[in-house]
């Protein structure tokens, strides 16, 4: 049998979900012409920075076959953090009263070292008391969610400097600050992923942890770093949502983990573990996004939108597990 | 009733490559305990899968009370009144003693189409079965209250509810107290005066003389013959279970072992029934080989000074000093290398490239600025193992788990050879391999003895294991019973008679 004929039914599976997307989108760009216009994909791109830094935190837990609930709440309190230090000085609903306001930069690393401390205490029940991530990641997004609100006190936070909110509005060659953030965070990424022993071991552990054990891997040790890792971008991704939106609540980031997991495992992040690329991260919030956008731009009904999700997850999915079963 | 009431007539069974069974018989009679015995991979246990129907023989006929019969599957083998304890139980542990014994064939009220599990007969019934065989458990006990002779009694009920006539004991023994044993010995001469004909597969030689009537032996696949068990001494035994011609297939490795690398002292386990105080130690350019029946502890052992397992008390020294072996990256990094006996469930990473196997134990040595990995560097010992190794593959890209089993060992030995441990512990190494992929194993366990690398082999091959070690330890029971130093007194009955005493 030639090797190299073409085969629709490899073909479907492999790129299917991607073949869907573009048909919509094509076809709603002949419908409205302007959905394919230079602002509105420029809108597209600010929606997709921050999800793509935080499916890019949450695609190495995945690919440890583990998951991570607690990443909308951490999302919270990362954007809080950055409103409290980033308020102008003479606000008057200023949280810290008298005080000045941070440095945008310096503030967007304090946010995430203070996320990754969180992220590391959940890595560290995953990896030294075996608490399966499922129960330990739920329990850190309890936690880190009440912190958020006795801190806050619940009050919503505003009145942030122009430095900050510039991020959003702001360009460097025509793209908006944040989605070079978002770029340089998939780079780092990629670096990690693929340059580093803690990517190699990342996906060894995912493959086997067992023989990633015996093969000398520092399981534990990686392991905290991928839940701390995880966590600074969340963080990270706080920052961004506050910036892009001029302030933050208690609730901002709320469900994103959801919609995280569910773009990696659509872009081909394997839930049982070992597989999963930067491209499948970025992938996968661009089917989710595009997709969202496009039913908008179709005039389909909100609520019924979810349902359209729901429905893409299940078709990627499925898709997805054939590879796998197929070859067995 | 005929004089025998199981008869297996001509019974074989071949695998991929391997002649399990070749012409077995086995005659059973009613009321009677038969001894199977044999060395690991006689067949012993293929035989009873065969019996039980997990297996379809090739050839062969059984016969059950005097009629011919076929059993498919096993569900057919328990309808004909022939029941298994298997070696390793696999209870529902959280459950009732009472569901345990009826699962798949809950007691119930039917109430149309509806089904409700009487659980009052289920109770009832439960508590009438242990009686028989003379155990007074509550049915409603979760399981995973009980010993594991406790659960193992449990089993006997469940054949004995079936109305056995015929019950397979597998290794029964092997986990169980010596005041277990005695329960289970009682319950077994009762079931005896009942006219239950029961086979016995066990290595203990005390237990076959005290328990069983008839001893029948098996050898590679073959039936060497069936006696009366009061006739047989041990060695006699042991003489049958061995005899045979050992064909030289191994490539000489002259042995000039150099100064100690390895040396434990009295190592203990966490676990009372797996090893305990066991010292040995191994020299460079030596293969020492470690013998002994499944179940020896030797994988235990191995696993435990590799960091995989608790280790009570011991030390483990390392050209002189003592190291800590806690993890397996610190015993990696103190020099030991481990190819593991289970290499589907922690030896290969399965959804990752030959690259990534290789390179994982690697990666610490082949930094550039500190975290950088070194790929071209790593792509070259990659390739270079593949030559060297002459693994069958396309390139190091494909996944390991397209290649066979052969080439995926030689992969993980791919693995540790990058890393270049000073002492390589390879267990079962040839372990579902075939006859061309083995020598070649054997020549780079001869290749890096010349290199002046340790060897520990474990081996369950007899022939394997006296062809290619310079020296031999033999475990039972968790303890080193003997060394052979002596190429002359290295035979088939001296590791047996040492394997044995347990």
């Amino acid at each position: 049998m030639n090797k190299k004929a073409f085969n629709l039914k490899d073909f479907l599976i492999n790129y299917g979900v991607i073949m869907i997307i573009i048909i919509l989108v094509a076809f709603t760009g002949i419908k409205s012409p302007n959905f394919l216009s230079h602002s509105n994909l420029m809108n597209l791109l600010l929606n997709m920075s921050a999800r793509l830094v935080i499916a890019l935190g949450i695609a190495g837990c995945v690919i440890t076959a583990g998951c991570d609930l607690s990443a909308g709440r951490i999302i919270g309190m990362g954007g809080c953090l950055a409103g409290i230090l980033l308020q102008k000085a003479d606000y008057s609903g200023r949280f810290i009263q008298g005080g000045k306001p941070m440095n945008v930069i310096l503030a967007a690393l304090v946010v995430m070292c203070v996320c990754a401390c969180f992220g590391a205490v959940t890595g560290s029940f995953i990896a030294f008391l075996s608490v399966p991530p499922f129960i330990s990641t739920l329990a850190m997004m309890e936690i880190v969610y009440g912190l958020n609100l006795i801190v806050t006190n619940a009050t919503p936070l505003g009145g942030y400097v122009t430095a900050y909110t510039n991020l959003a509005s702001g360009r460097f060659l025509m793209i908006p600050y944040l989605v070079w953030i978002a770029i340089l965070i998939a780079c780092i990424s990629w670096f990690i992923f693929n340059m580093t022993r803690h990517g190699k071991y990342m996906y060894a552990i995912g493959a086997n942890p067992q023989a990633a054990e015996v093969a000398g891997v520092p399981v534990k040790l990686t392991m905290v770093m991928i839940y701390a890792k995880a966590a600074a971008f969340y963080g990270l991704a706080g920052f961004m949502l506050g910036a892009k939106s001029g302030g933050a609540s208690v609730n901002l980031g709320l469900g994103y983990e959801m919609e995280a997991i569910a773009a990696c495992t659509i872009g081909g992040v394997s839930v049982t573990g070992g597989r999963g690329k930067v491209s499948s991260a970025i992938i996968g919030v661009a089917v989710f996004e595009f997709l969202k956008a496009a039913l908008q731009f179709l005039g389909v009904n909100a609520n019924a939108q979810w349902i359209a999700l729901g429905i893409i997850i299940y078709i990627a999915i499925s898709l997805d597990i054939r590879k796998y079963v197929a070859k067995k | 009733m005929a004089e025998f009431f199981l008869e297996l007539k001509g019974v074989s069974k071949s695998f991929p490559g391997v002649k399990a069974l070749d012409n077995v018989s086995l005659s059973v009679r009613p009321g009677t305990v038969h001894a199977l015995m044999g060395e690991n991979g006689a067949g012993k246990s293929t035989l009873m899968k065969c019996l039980f129907g997990i297996y379809k023989m090739d050839a062969g006929e059984v016969y059950i009370n005097g009629e011919k019969v076929t059993i498919n599957n096993p569900d057919e083998a328990m309808k004909m009144g022939i029941a298994m304890v298997h070696q390793e139980l696999q209870p529902v542990l959280p459950r009732s003693v009472a569901e345990n014994m009826y699962l798949g064939r809950f007691p119930t009220h039917n109430y149309g189409p509806l089904k409700v599990i009487d659980h009052k007969k289920m109770y009832e019934d439960t508590a009438y079965w242990l009686k028989q065989v003379g155990m007074d458990f509550d049915p409603k006990a979760p399981l995973s209250d009980l010993s594991i002779g406790q659960m193992q009694s449990i089993e006997i009920a469940k054949a004995v509810s079936h109305e056995a006539k015929v019950i397979i004991f597998d290794e029964p023994t092997s986990s169980l107290s010596d005041k277990e044993v005695e329960v289970l010995f009682r319950i077994m001469n009762d079931l005896r005066d009942k006219g239950v004909a029961m086979i016995y597969i066990s290595h203990k030689m005390d237990e076959i003389k005290r328990i069983s009537d008839d001893i029948t032996i098996m050898r590679d696949g073959t039936y060497v013959g069936t006696w009366p068990a009061a006739e047989m001494t041990t060695d006699q035994i042991i003489a049958r279970m061995v005899g045979r011609e050992l064909t030289n297939v191994y490539p000489p490795h002259p042995c000039t072992p150099g100064d100690v690398i390895l040396e434990t002292k009295n190592v203990c386990s966490i676990h009372e029934k797996s090893f305990q105080d066991c010292s040995f130690h191994i020299r460079k350019g030596e293969i020492v080989g470690f013998g002994g029946l499944v179940g020896a502890q030797r994988t235990e052992l191995m696993e435990a000074i590799f960091g995989m397992r608790g280790i009570a008390s011991g030390e483990v020294y390392v050209n002189g000093k003592q190291v800590d072996t806690k993890t397996p990256r610190k015993a990696m990094n103190a020099g030991i290398g481990l190819i593991t006996e289970d290499r589907r469930g922690n030896g290969i990473l399965g959804c990752l490239s030959i690259k990534d196997n290789t390179g994982i134990s690697i990666y610490d040595k082949h930094l550039k600025a500190a975290i950088v990995l070194d790929h071209p560097t790593i792509n070259k010992i990659v390739d270079d193992s593949i030559k060297k190794l002459s693994i069958k593959t396309p390139n190091a890209q494909e996944h390991i788990a397209n290649l066979s089993g052969g080439n995926q060992q030689k992969v993980i030995i791919a693995r540790w050879l990058a890393n270049d441990p000073d002492v390589l512990i390879m267990d079962e190494p040839t372990r579902g391999i075939d006859v061309g992929a083995k020598h070649e194993i054997y020549e780079i366990m001869v290749e890096l003895q010349k290199q002046g690398k340790a060897i520990i082999m474990i081996s369950s091959e007899m022939a394997e294991l006296l062809g290619m070690s310079d020296r031999i330890y033999v475990m039972c029971n968790g303890h080193i019973r003997g060394e052979i130093t002596d190429p002359a007194d290295m035979t088939q009955e001296k590791v047996m008679h040492y394997a044995t005493m347990f």
